[in-house]
């Protein structure tokens, strides 16, 4: 179903794809830093994380021209030379819950700058189950919790957004189209990498172990510079020069091995630590990485340093997939807030502990009922808990309370018990400048599955 | 011998819904097979015990040489509902590495672990 991947039909040897974005919020420097260091063939944005998706289906119903990831706009315009006039191809899923417009928005900036014959826009869409949300229930698709076991019909009044994860074939079919923008909505963060690897070297369907491959790859550089020396614990203090730090590339070959590098010049270090720290990064059982294009099994992973910030990756095995796809599901579950408050020494944590039990005694004497109220000491045992041990006399210490329930007057009533004890609680108390705490609404993730014959992609590639 | 986690094994943790998952990987390969012997599915839910609210998984990769961890009922519900700071469980790698194993000597010698009093294994000499 690929068409040939050049004009002549040989096939690349060698195809690099480079990672421009981790997440929706990720560094704006760095997609035109990628290819602007070196030669890359493709740009690979990943902005989709589990909630984001309701985010997006809230700006839409305010805006029918809205739902997508702005910062995409800014980011293609920022490679915009490099797509129009060296053949970079752009693959993301920034179309959010709304492709159509993200593909109109890419089409405007490309007008802008007199480059619109050379951008050529593929769109996938069919990922939104939300119109036919009831069907699929009438049908026989309950799409229950996969972590309760619950029928979605318990929360179905409150779903605000429901997506299912498509893999790589509707991006391939756009890439095989011709299209060098490709824009899709809720596909797998992995599949914006595999999708180039499987269009250029004219990988099989069923080709299980180069598709793994292709799957792990997109694993490695999914979260940007997180396997090229970002949030690396392994000597952390002698990583270089992370003010320029290097998002990593996939170079990869048409056997399926890969090296993941960055571009010469740039900080940060891809080792073969760095890159393990990634690979665990999110993991389940690591025999089974399910996708929906191939199941991936990261027991068979080999890494080689084969170079200064160059890690070799071969030996990869996969297996035919399931006949399911997941399902990302937002649905309204709530308010919350958080406040903080800052104790100095002397005697820091007995302040702040006093402080707790006050707010506590005033919220139950206000009969406020909250589902789950939580109190953190940040400086003493707010990320280990009891593992951090006693706290020796600390500086300072930040009572962090939040709360969640249904009740939104309850949990805004929370907001203003708090600051008062500035001034009616224990002394030395200081770090209120931000005041009252803001109440937000809860939109919660429900993870589902759904019949994979159910969800129908399509691919349009705009003229 | 007692060898602390933190000496022998660098971590990663993120999250899934509710659970925290931790890789461990050795910081030498030659350490792997102590965490595959001493760093069990019951040492880590004692370790986890009371800060964690479900079972703990254990999964096995020697050819990373690393182990996953998955705690159950780890992140006050995890995602948006958490109330945590530390909602999506990004440091509860480092909170395993708080772990203190005790080793027999004579393989902790064997195989020159670090005690409990010296620097890191990485700290000395960075080969890449």
């Amino acid at each position: 179903m690929t068409t040939p991947a050049t004009a002549t039909g040989t096939r690349k040897q060698l195809v690099r794809v480079a990672s421009g974005q981790g997440f929706w919020g990720d560094w704006l420097e760095a997609p035109r830093r990628q290819v602007e260091g070196g030669d890359v063939d493709y740009l690979m944005l990943d902005y989709l994380a589990e909630v984001t998706m309701s985010i997006l289906q809230k700006q839409k119903e305010r805006d029918p021209n809205m739902g997508y990831a702005r910062d995409f706009v800014g980011a293609v315009e920022s490679v915009l030379p490099a797509i129009a006039r060296r053949g970079v191809r752009v693959i993301a899923n920034a179309g959010g819950v709304n492709p159509p417009a993200c593909a109109a928005a890419i089409r405007a900036v490309a007008q802008k700058h007199g480059v619109s014959g050379d951008v050529r826009i593929g769109v996938v869409t069919g990922d939104d189950l939300l119109p036919r949300l009831d069907d699929l229930i009438a049908g026989g698709h309950p799409l229950a919790n996969m972590e309760t076991g619950d029928a979605l019909s318990t929360v179905r009044d409150r779903v605000l957004s429901a997506n299912a994860y498509i893999g790589s074939t509707p991006i391939v079919e756009a890439l095989g189209k011709g299209a060098n923008v490709v824009i899709t909505g809720r596909s797998t963060d992995t599949a914006l990498t595999m999708a180039p690897l499987r269009h250029e070297f004219q990988w099989a369907a069923d080709d299980w172990d180069k598709l793994a491959a292709g799957i792990i790859a997109g694993h490695i550089i999914e979260c940007g510079a997180q396997c090229s020396g970002g949030n690396c614990l392994y000597d952390w203090q002698g990583i270089p020069d992370l003010a320029n730090v290097g998002y990593p590339i996939v170079e990869g070959h048409p056997d399926g091995s890969f090296v993941i590098y960055k571009h010469p010049g740039t900080g940060g270090r891809i080792s073969v630590p760095s890159v393990t720290e990634q690979l665990v990064y999110e993991m389940g059982d690591p025999r089974s990485y399910i996708t929906p294009d191939v199941i991936a099994d990261f027991t068979s992973i080999h890494l080689e340093q084969a170079g200064e910030n160059r890690v070799r990756v071969f030996g990869i095995t996969g297996r035919p997939p399931t006949d399911s796809l997941k399902v990302s599901i937002a649905y309204r579950a709530g308010f919350k807030a958080v406040g903080t408050l800052v104790y100095s020494w002397p005697d820091a944590l007995p302040k702040a502990e006093l402080a707790d039990r006050v707010l506590r005694e005033r919220l139950d004497r206000l009969g406020l009922k909250f589902e789950h109220i939580l109190t953190e000491f940040v400086g003493v045992s707010a990320t280990h808990g009891r593992l951090a041990g006693e706290a020796h006399d600390p500086p300072e210490v930040q009572l962090r309370v939040g709360v969640r329930g249904p009740d939104r007057a309850a949990v805004e009533r929370f907001t203003r018990e708090l600051i008062p004890l500035v001034l009616n609680g224990p002394p030395s108390v200081t770090g209120f400048a931000g005041g009252r705490p803001k109440v937000e609404e809860i939109v919660a993730y429900w993870p589902a599955l759904i019949d994979k014959r159910v969800v129908q992609t399509r691919v349009e590639v705009l003229a | 011998m007692n060898v602390r986690l933190l000496d022998i094994a660098h971590a990663r943790s993120g999250d899934k819904g509710d659970t925290a998952n931790v890789g461990v990987i050795a910081l030498r390969p030659e350490w792997y097979p102590v965490l595959e012997r001493y760093l069990t599915l019951e040492r880590v839910a004692r370790h986890f015990d009371g800060v964690i609210a479900g079972p703990v998984e254990r999964y096995e990769l020697p050819n990373l040489r690393a182990l996953n961890f998955l705690l159950h009922g780890a992140l006050d519900g995890g995602g948006t509902l958490s109330l945590k700071t530390d909602a999506q469980g990004k440091v509860f790698s480092t909170a395993m590495l708080r772990m203190v194993l005790d080793i027999p000597d004579e393989e902790a010698r064997s195989l020159r672990l670090p005690g409990t009093k010296s620097r890191r294994a990485y700290s000395r000499s960075p080969k890449e």
